[in-house]
């Protein structure tokens, strides 16, 4: 039982840092994407590949699996970016990269195809995870909290407005798709540690699709919103595995749930603070009225 | 420099049009548009609704790319740049439809204008280096005395949205002048206010541009306003001019009252 609680929060935890990343592309810079699996898997065979087939050390594969996501992030920013695509028509180009990457990872030679890369050095623990959950988080809401994150919080508000601040606005979208890609290599990289095994079929649309659901259910302009959302969307399943094929009616009907009674999310906006907490504290005890 | 180009750049001019066009498709949204702003005048672009005026900011501002012409600042062309170019050589907007960053507050609103000149490095910013740290409470600082500029101070912690009209019209000076522009362009900023409030506005006009060594450009409907402000009034009609001078020169302008003001407004001006 403890080694399965454990398996469920390392599994959050997992999620969590791909999600902070993805909360600062969409949450903070107001662009949508479908396709976050890819910057995922790249790092999770980037850091596979190395140490299984050339022996690198565990934190460097992860380090590199990180700067792999990246890099390929800023490499596709690049021209969707530059053409000013609407934020739809981004997510769609999106959608399309990350099927090509899967249908890549099938087909290389390195990836091993389909049958994928079994028998990975185990080296994800909790701890490791917990540090990693906490860098991201630390690294997320110190860009947020500077000029470089107020530029992107710009875009996203009123991306006109924000050219006549002065604000790149491709330059801008482009940063926080670089972190945001980065954060999911990195988790990708302690995902493949963790199950010792990938395979390309893990990374589907399925897999972009419930990242940014965690942000847009946690909150847009909020990191704990969706590190909560992430926390709940592994949790909730798991919790409801007696409850076999209905598990994942509950998971949908949750989303549409919070869609209907909270469209800001979560935490829309605010983060996760003392205060507030003594505010439900307070409204608790009184019974329900504010 | 185009051959087109007519006359010279003097260097106390802060803006240069020359034969500016814009087309959109067929629709010609400026045409020939050519006027000069000298150093520390206040000039306003008048005429009716769709005569061109915003379209004109557009271009100064690089939001839209001229057909044809050119346009400089400070006897530098800047024709073709990108907007936040543009606003870092000293050109800075507020619009006609107010266009604030809604879900922030006051201060943060100024801030992100501030960050404009605001140089430290991306990695600094991950780490919060102690420098960032002092620098974005500089910022906040900084921030203030521009609300103060316009009486917001007060207002700081307040969400942009939830002020009133007229105040979201006074944050979006606050937010123009905090990048620090030698250019104001103010596109409307009386509309929608009553006689009283928008002679408030016209004063505020007044006072930041004198505090700031400004060079103005406004485009307004009441005319109150604008015969008050400008020194140099210039006149649009269907995207073209239809006439330049002193506000005296442009209420006796026929061609004026006929398309613009109406003839009501010359009997008006005399009773």
């Amino acid at each position: 039982m403890y080694q399965y609680i454990t398996g469920v929060i390392s599994l959050g935890l997992i999620y969590v840092i791909a999600t902070v990343g993805l909360s600062v592309f969409t949450g903070y810079t107001g662009l949508f994407s479908l396709g976050h699996a890819a910057f995922f898997a790249i790092g999770a065979y980037t850091a596979a590949i190395l140490t299984y087939f050339y022996g690198f050390n565990f934190y460097l594969a992860l380090a590199l699996g990180a700067a792999a996501g990246g890099l390929v992030g800023f490499l596709i920013g690049w021209p969707t970016l530059k053409a000013k695509l609407r934020t739809d028509y981004f997510a769609i180009a999106t959608l399309g990269f990350g099927e090509a990457i899967r249908v890549l990872l099938e087909n290389l030679p390195i990836t091993q195809g389909a049958r994928g890369l079994p028998g990975i050095r185990g080296e994800t623990t909790l701890p490791v995870l917990v540090v990693a959950a906490a860098l991201t988080i630390w690294l997320a809401w110190n860009l947020i909290h500077s000029r470089h994150g107020r530029a992107s919080i710009a875009i996203r508000e009123d991306f006109v407005a924000a050219e006549m601040m002065g604000v790149n606005v491709f330059m801008g979208r482009l940063r926080s798709l670089t972190f945001s890609a980065a954060s999911a290599g990195l988790a990708g990289g302690l995902f493949a540690h963790y199950f010792c095994f990938i395979q390309p079929s893990m990374f589907t649309s399925y897999m972009s699709t419930q990242m940014t659901a965690a942000v847009v259910a946690g909150g847009m302009g909020s990191i704990s919103g969706p590190v909560i959302a992430t926390l709940i969307f592994i949790g909730i399943p798991e919790a409801l595995r007696v409850a076999n094929i209905w598990r994942l009616v509950a998971y949908g009907l949750l989303l549409v749930l919070i869609m209907i009674y909270r469209p800001q999310g979560l935490m829309g906006y605010r983060e996760l603070s003392l205060d507030m907490i003594r505010g439900w504290y307070r409204r608790v005890l009184k019974g329900g009225k504010p | 420099m185009s051959p087109t180009m007519e006359g010279t750049l003097h260097s106390d001019h802060v803006l240069e049009l020359r034969r500016v066009t814009k087309r959109f498709g067929g629709i010609t949204a400026c045409k020939d548009i050519t006027f000069d702003l000298a150093k520390g005048r206040i000039m306003g672009l008048i005429g009716p609704n769709g005569a061109g005026k915003t379209t004109a900011f557009n271009l100064i501002t690089g939001v839209y790319g001229v057909t044809e012409g050119s346009i400089a600042l400070e006897g530098q062309a800047i024709t073709g740049q990108r907007p936040d170019r543009i606003v870092r050589k000293g050109v800075a907007r507020t619009f006609q439809n107010i266009r604030l960053f809604r879900n922030l507050s006051v201060l943060e609103n100024v801030v992100i204008a501030l960050d404009c000149h605001e140089t430290y490095l991306l990695p600094a910013s991950f780490l919060r280096l102690p420098s960032v740290r002092r620098r974005e409470k500089a910022l906040r600082e900084e921030a203030m005395r521009f609300l103060e500029a316009v009486g917001l101070e007060d207002k700081a912690a307040a969400r942009a949205d939830s002020m009133p009209y007229g105040l979201q019209r006074k944050l979006e000076i606050a937010r123009a002048l905090a990048l620090k522009p030698r250019l104001l362009l103010l596109d409307e900023p009386a509309a929608g206010m009553n006689p009283e409030e928008s002679l408030d506005l016209a004063r505020l006009v007044r006072k930041i541009h004198d505090d700031f060594k400004l060079t103005t450009l406004l485009i307004e409907h009441h005319m109150d306003v604008v015969m008050s402000l400008c020194e140099r009034i210039f006149v649009m009609n269907f995207g073209e001019k239809l006439a330049e001078g002193t506000p005296e020169q442009i209420q006796q302008d026929p061609d004026v009252l006929k398309a613009y003001l109406g003839e009501g407004f010359k009997r008006a001006q005399h009773i």
